[in-house]
């Protein structure tokens, strides 16, 4: 029989206001195994922690049951008081009297009613609760970053600083991502590309950074601490280390029809290529796509030119395996595709652009060479018109564009609207926004020069329908402030398209159990406070992945994200949780259902040998758990259809316990 | 292949070529147009209002005749094809509207079961696109069009509500100029085709309905087009009436021709 | 009074299926509406003078008759919020509340010409008239 401690808390009269506290511990009191029961203003105070240890220690208490707030809140609080106590930690259980009972009754006595019964469930459960050791494992001390951008970089570099070895996995030829084919950045205006490439050449040259260019994650298992993920290697058919970069092949491949996408389809590359001049790792790459030597075996051109002997045509994808004891995802975002939204006649004019084809026609290495003209026509545009919100803020009703704001558009717009007005003065530049958004440092200030000082046209109203009529674009607008339709005759439009998650997010979401909202972006343990961990353990979240951000949030987050990652390799050892499955060898009738149903590949089945009662040895199959990896979701218990699995600290006999005290 | 048809009532008086021509067509593609027996104008505009039901039971009773038959019911005219189109998704969407309907339907004189939108409604484009199909219909043509630059103009009765008529892409359609390749005429894209004429608002304002159908009309020429291919009597109406420099034939005219049974 | 203008409100968000608190104030209907400029109040001021019950000087505008029905503004609209069936439910509750035909019959003779399609006709009538 166990000797258990009751402690009800008042939380202030968060709880006492709703809840009858003396009630519930005097009713408690007699429950089976109670030999103490107690209530106290704050329990999670030094004070009430103290009270609770002399109550262990003068009781000989084998179990305690504190009614309080939400386990989230101080479950941990309370195992720790107990250990301190001598007592084990899970022989201590929370009765949500707060958040699940104060907080949501209004009259005392149905929440003390409820308290009441939520205690004896509580009280239930401990008489049948067994003192558990965690196991501890140990962490591999190198960490991989998925995504290559500068949340990647980043990231790679702050861990790497801190003596960690850290492997890049990138999807692309080169390392650079969304913000190499930035222009300028707000709200300082400088070059994107001479803040980014410093950056990414001291990636290349720190020798505690792998970098795994063309490559891509395509299975992880193990866990917090003890990863193995497999990376394939695509075949660029160029050896990455005798290369020199010296780009002779790129000029002299006869396959010059493809569209180059760092300049987004807008002028085109060769079959083999660099995507551009500061590429990290600077080494080609052939598009198997469109090589004719790959395709048809005629032609043969760069490894004639290559001086070094750099070309290998028979190249195979590669697979390697490595293991790290942490993971953080970087996998970036992309605009949408403006498909949906042809009022604004994208796909019928190739004036009408979206805000990142911008960047690139304002780009010194971009397909005009910085200098804006129309892609139409190579004419200089003098009206432009910018949509705001093209794919943002879309009701799910709409069932096109997305929910949210994306967060960055209101900013790269007025930066692009400023630089326009400054380069080409006689340009007539309209931004029409709902809102103007503009929370960040010095952002605001940013958004009214563009207005006061560079005299861009803000319209407060949004554009109905673009019309390519002659060499003009026909735009329909509203002006909600002066009450009137506008027309204006545009050369160039510019859509600013909703950001959404890299495709690759959510198949790798899958690989690393890690879970995404409803836009794919990934989840955080907790919005406020722990908004850089997945709720999976051992996998971080760095850049656009997790939400919208611009560069200076994303380098924070990144940075963030490589000290929860340090703080996690500094340790030797981690301490596991206890509560994992168990499966009981002599009911297990080897059905497999768990091992389908356990998402963590935890669960294997072994031909084992029984000792039967008449002394026979017989030979069965039985599944067994790996403590390690189990993370105690529970999902084997409920498919188990003999009852041989059951989750310790939860078994189903402790939860029927619990049933039955609140039906009782 | 037999389709419930439904000609409406500007078919039979001031379309009547939109509709004869859809016959021969038909005819010559193997397709057995059925008119239901009494069937009734389907009010010429859907009114959004949910709780109009007695506008509505002429679309609902066509409905029934084609789930009856289990045949698809199919309109040349756009106007009727919205109105019964988007008749059939109120009585799939909307179960207070649905009941009301069937309600009043229970008082005709042979009760016919509850309708719940099972009829399958068609455009006469869509039955060419979906169940004939272009390339069919290429192999068919006996006169191709080359050469012929031709405005495939939409208008909003065939595409909006695009979450109901689900008949294209409401902003980027391609079904007529798909369709127009097909009988070896060369379609041309411009902004206003699924713009309004200006519709039955002729009637009253005429001065607002010229402004919408020129803007239309001009757009067209502007392109390069030397046609405008409807399939609305009120659009060809008011992109006519208020000198479209352009002339504007049915699309069933534009079929019949390249079929070679425009005149028997 | 108060009470019937909420009732008014009401019965017209109802038979619209339209929620103008959807509306995020973006005005694209108003940019998009071909008949802007015969309008005198814009599809976004329907939507938000509907919400704060303005009623009286709708009912009484010319503008609900100008409406096309051509649902750009319903199809473009980013929040789904359909200002076309607020006006048509605007109008339906003008015709039917005060028996107020827009049209009547005896008008439409002097409005044809030869050409003149039925369904405008029709049309015309099930919009103005009861």
């Amino acid at each position: 029989m166990q000797r258990i401690g009751v402690f009800v808390c008042h939380c202030g009269t968060n709880i006492a206001g709703t809840v009858d506290v003396k009630a519930v511990a005097e009713a408690l009191q007699y429950e089976p195994g109670v030999v103490i029961s107690k209530e106290y203003q704050y329990m999670c105070s030094q004070a009430g922690q103290d009270l609770i240890k002399e109550a262990i220690k003068e009781n000989n208490l084998t179990g305690i049951v504190v009614c309080s707030c939400s386990p989230r809140m101080h479950e941990a609080t309370f195992r720790k008081t107990a250990a301190a106590a001598g007592l084990n930690p899970y022989m201590v259980e929370i009765a949500n009297i707060r958040e699940q009972c104060s907080w949501v009754h209004k009259d005392i006595p149905t929440g003390t009613e409820k308290a009441i019964i939520l205690g004896k469930a509580a009280v239930a459960k401990v008489n049948l609760n067994a003192p558990l050791t965690p196991g501890e494992s140990p962490v591999t001390k190198r960490a991989l970053v998925i995504g290559g951008g500068i949340a990647g970089i980043q990231t790679a570099l702050d861990i790497a600083d801190a003596g960690f070895p850290v492997d890049i996995v990138e999807t692309k030829p080169t390392i650079g991502g969304k913000m190499a084919q930035l222009d300028k950045t707000f709200p300082t205006l400088d070059c994107a590309a001479c803040i980014l490439t410093p950056k990414m050449v001291d990636v290349a040259q720190n020798d505690k950074v792998r970098i795994f260019s063309y490559s891509e994650v395509t299975d992880v298992s193990g866990f917090v601490g003890n990863f193995e993920v497999t990376i394939k290697r695509r075949a660029r058919y160029v050896k990455e280390d005798i290369c020199t970069g010296c780009g002779l092949c790129t000029e002299k491949c006869p396959q010059k029809k493809v569209p180059n996408e760092f300049n987004l389809g807008m002028d085109n590359r060769r079959a083999i290529y660099i995507p551009f001049a500061q590429a990290v790792p600077k080494v080609a790459t052939i598009d198997p796509d469109y090589c004719t030597m790959l395709k048809s075996g005629k032609c043969g051109v760069c490894s004639k030119v290559c001086t070094v002997g750099a070309i290998d045509y028979q190249a195979k994808d590669e697979y390697l395996t490595e293991k790290y004891g942490a993971i953080v995802v970087a996998t970036g975002f992309n605009p949408i595709s403006m498909e949906k939204f042809d009022e604004f006649a994208y796909s019928q004019s190739k004036d009408v652009i979206t805000s990142l084809e911008l960047e690139r026609l304002m780009n010194a290495a971009g397909p005009t060479g910085g200098t804006l003209l129309r892609p139409s026509d190579g004419e200089h545009p003098h009206t432009i018109v910018f949509v705001q919100c093209v794919g943002s803020r879309c009701a799910s009703c709409a069932e096109k564009g997305k929910e949210y704001c994306s967060k960055i558009c209101c900013m790269y717009t007025a930066k692009h609207a400023m630089l326009i007005r400054d380069k080409y003065p006689d340009t007539d530049v309209y931004v029409f926004y709902i809102d103007v958004r503009t929370p960040g440092k010095n952002f605001d200030e940013f958004y009214r020069r563009a207005v006061e000082e560079y005299g861009v046209h803000y319209i407060k109203g949004m554009v109905g329908k673009v019309s390519p009529e002659g060499n003009k674009l026909k735009v329909r607008a509203s002006d909600l402030i002066d009450g009137k339709q506008l027309h204006i005759d545009a050369d160039l439009v510019v859509l600013a398209a909703a950001i959404e998650p890299d495709k690759s997010a959510r198949p790798l979401a899958t690989m690393l159990t890690a879970s995404m909202d409803t836009n794919d972006f990934f989840t955080e343990a907790h919005p406020k406070l722990r908004p850089v961990e997945s709720p999976t353990a051992g996998v971080f979240l760095s850049g656009a992945c997790q939400g919208p951000k611009d560069i200076p949030e994303t380098v924070s987050q990144a940075g963030a994200a490589a000290s929860k990652v340090i703080g996690l390799l500094c340790k030797d050892k981690l301490t596991g949780n206890p509560c994992v499955a168990h499966s009981d060898e002599w009911m297990c009738n080897g059905c497999s259902t768990c091992e389908k149903v356990c998402p963590y590949g935890a669960i294997t089945y072994q031909d084992k040998e029984f000792r039967m009662p008449d002394r026979t040895v017989k030979v069965r199959r039985v599944a067994s758990v790996n403590e390690a990896v189990c993370q105690g979701c529970g999902a084997c218990t409920v498919a188990c259809m003999s009852g041989a699995m059951n989750l310790k600290g939860f078994t189903n006999q402790q939860i029927m316990a619990e049933v039955d005290a609140i039906c009782k | 292949m037999k389709v419930t048809y439904f000609p409406g009532c500007t078919l039979r008086t001031k379309a009547k070529d939109l509709d004869l021509y859809a016959r021969r067509s038909a005819e010559a593609l193997g397709i057995e147009l059925c008119e239901p027996k009494d069937w009734q104008c389907c009010g010429g505009v859907f009114v959004s209002a949910s709780d109009e039901i007695a506008t509505k039971l002429s679309s609902v009773r066509a409905l029934i005749d084609a789930k009856e038959k289990e045949q698809p019911i199919v309109t040349v005219c756009s106007a009727c094809h919205n109105v019964i189109k988007q008749t059939n998704y109120a009585m799939q969407n909307d179960e207070t509207f649905a009941s009301r309907v069937n309600a009043y339907m229970a008082q005709e004189k042979n009760p016919p079961l509850p309708y719940a939108g099972e009829a399958e409604v068609l455009h006469f484009l869509e039955l060419i696109r979906d169940k004939v199909g272009f390339d069919t219909l290429k192999a068919a043509v006996k006169n191709p069009l080359t050469g012929k630059k031709i405005a495939a103009y939409y208008g909003c009765l065939l595409l909006r509500p695009g979450k109901v008529m689900a008949f294209d892409d409401v902003e980027n359609p391609s079904i007529i100029e798909d369709f127009i390749r097909a009988l070896g005429a060369e379609p041309v894209i411009y902004p206003a085709r699924n713009e309004c004429c200006g519709g039955y608002v002729a009637l009253e304002d005429p001065a607002s309905a010229k402004k919408k159908s020129n803007a239309v009309s001009d757009s067209a020429k502007n392109h390069g087009a030397e046609m405008i291919v409807t399939a609305c009597p009120l659009c060809k109406y008011n992109l006519v009436k208020n000198g479209s420099s352009l002339p504007v034939v049915y699309f069933t005219e534009l079929l019949a021709e390249a079929l070679g049974v425009k005149e028997v | 009074m108060e009470n019937k203008n909420e009732r008014r409100k009401e019965q017209i968000l109802r038979m619209s299926g339209v929620n103008p608190k959807k509306c995020m104030r973006c005005g694209k209907c108003s940019g998009t509406c071909p008949s802007y400029d015969e309008m005198e109040y814009h599809p976004h001021q329907f939507v938000s003078m509907v919400e704060s019950g303005d009623l009286e000087p709708l009912m009484s505008s010319p503008s609900i008759y100008k409406c096309l029905s051509c649902f750009a503004c319903v199809d473009r609209c980013p929040r789904n919020v359909e200002p076309a069936k607020l006006i048509e439910a605007l109008r339906l509750t003008v015709i039917r509340e005060k028996g107020a035909n827009h049209l009547l019959a005896d008008q439409i003779p002097a409005l044809l010409d030869e050409e003149m399609p039925q369904q405008a006709i029709v049309s015309a009538m099930r919009k103005y008239s009861k």
